[in-house]
């Protein structure tokens, strides 16, 4: 289907209803959270809790960290939340992350088609670019959309049972997340994880 | 995997690394990484990363790390100027990191578009608060890479090897 005959994407959920609702039971998962809109979806949802990694700066290093931690790590689900100016400063990553396919990986793309941190300037996926195109040609084989009500229950599937590296993009109105205060220091809640990791083994 | 005598120092470089538990490799081709990246490859123990560009190495260090495991980065020099962003959560998280680096730019380069980034080498790794350590010579390559592992691994620091091109040669333009 050529892009010009495609349905126009639907930028309508509300982030902070949807994405713990592809989540569900938070503590069955490692998390690392890009910066800005997904570090505080993810602060919300695990109470910035020990099992989260969330970045205010080091923009476009979420799907490569994720796959760092996936590897490490087989025994446990790692899920990457990453937004989709972040994803498009270093969408190679999905290229990286689909060749090693670890299947305990999982990536949510929330889309709300701007920069929101900045101004909400308009994204390239506000004009024509769609992330999970971007990932099928990357390679990955568990992709999905999220933009309607009905897709929800499906997208919270793929990322709990997949297995095999899976992209799931979530589109969502240009609104903020949860308003969360949560811990920035990049080396003390490194310290938090490393020694929840340490504890639970 | 047959090292040749010109290029043994490559198969030290890997078998150093693996000794002192590395279990990632990462990396950008480069000839100067060329046995490295091939017995990463063939080896079952480890994971080899294939990045397309060298700032995924830097988060995918990051990673392996929260769950435990050591990682190296294998690049060319120029690759460097990649990496300087996502150095910031290295050192901000005081994240132990290793890279090796393959000079460009550097002693007896006959391609004028490697200088650049060959001179900026050591004052990037100086303001990003890089340990730099230099090889020149193959018989220092194993004591190098212990001392890296060392400061890395132990210390907690962010640490660069440079192969230099007195070791590894200048290509032939």
């Amino acid at each position: 289907m050529a892009n010009a005959e495609k349905a126009a994407p639907k930028f309508e959920l509300d982030r902070s209803v949807v994405v713990p609702q592809l989540v569900g039971k938070q503590e069955d998962f490692l998390f690392i959270g890009g910066l800005a809109g997904t570090a505080k979806d993810l602060a919300a949802i695990t109470n910035d809790g020990a099992n989260y990694y969330g970045m205010a700066g080091a923009m476009g290093a979420a799907v490569a960290m994720g796959l760092g931690l996936a590897l490490a790590r087989p025994d446990k689900r790692v899920f990457v939340a990453t937004g989709d100016g972040e994803l498009l400063m270093n969408v190679g990553a999905l290229a990286t992350a689909s060749i090693m396919n670890p299947p305990n990986l999982r990536i949510l793309c929330v889309d709300n088609g701007h920069y929101g941190e900045t101004g909400y300037q308009l994204s390239h996926t506000s004009q024509g670019v769609d992330l999970e195109q971007m990932a099928i040609g990357a390679g990955i084989k568990s992709t999905m959309t999220v933009e309607t009500q009905d897709q929800i229950a499906a997208g919270a599937r793929m990322l709990r049972e997949s297995n095999g590296t899976c992209f799931v993009l979530l589109r969502v109105k240009p609104e903020d997340g949860p308003k969360f205060k949560r811990d920035m220091d990049p080396a003390s809640t490194r310290v938090r994880f490393l020694q929840a990791m340490k504890a639970k083994a | 995997m047959e090292a040749t005598t010109e290029d043994r120092w490559q198969k030290v470089v890997y078998d150093t690394l693996k000794k002192n538990g590395v279990t990632i490799f990462s990396y950008v081709p480069d000839a100067g990484h060329r046995m490295a990246i091939d017995l990463s490859l063939a080896d079952p123990d480890v994971h080899s990363v294939a990045l397309t560009t060298e700032e995924e190495g830097v988060a995918l260090a990051a990673g392996a790390h929260l769950g435990g495991a050591k990682s190296a980065l294998l690049m060319q020099s120029s690759g460097l100027g990649n990496c300087i962003n996502f150095f910031s959560m290295i050192t901000g998280g005081k994240f132990p990191f290793l890279t090796i680096l393959s000079m460009r730019g550097d002693y007896g380069e006959g391609n004028p578009w490697q200088m650049g980034m060959g001179k900026a080498v050591r004052p990037i790794l100086d303001a990003m608060g890089f340990v730099t350590v230099e090889i020149t010579q193959k018989d220092e390559v194993e004591r190098a890479i212990d001392a890296a592992c060392t400061m890395a691994f132990q210390s907690g620091e962010a640490v660069a090897v440079l192969l230099t091109q007195k070791l590894i040669g200048a290509k032939k333009f």
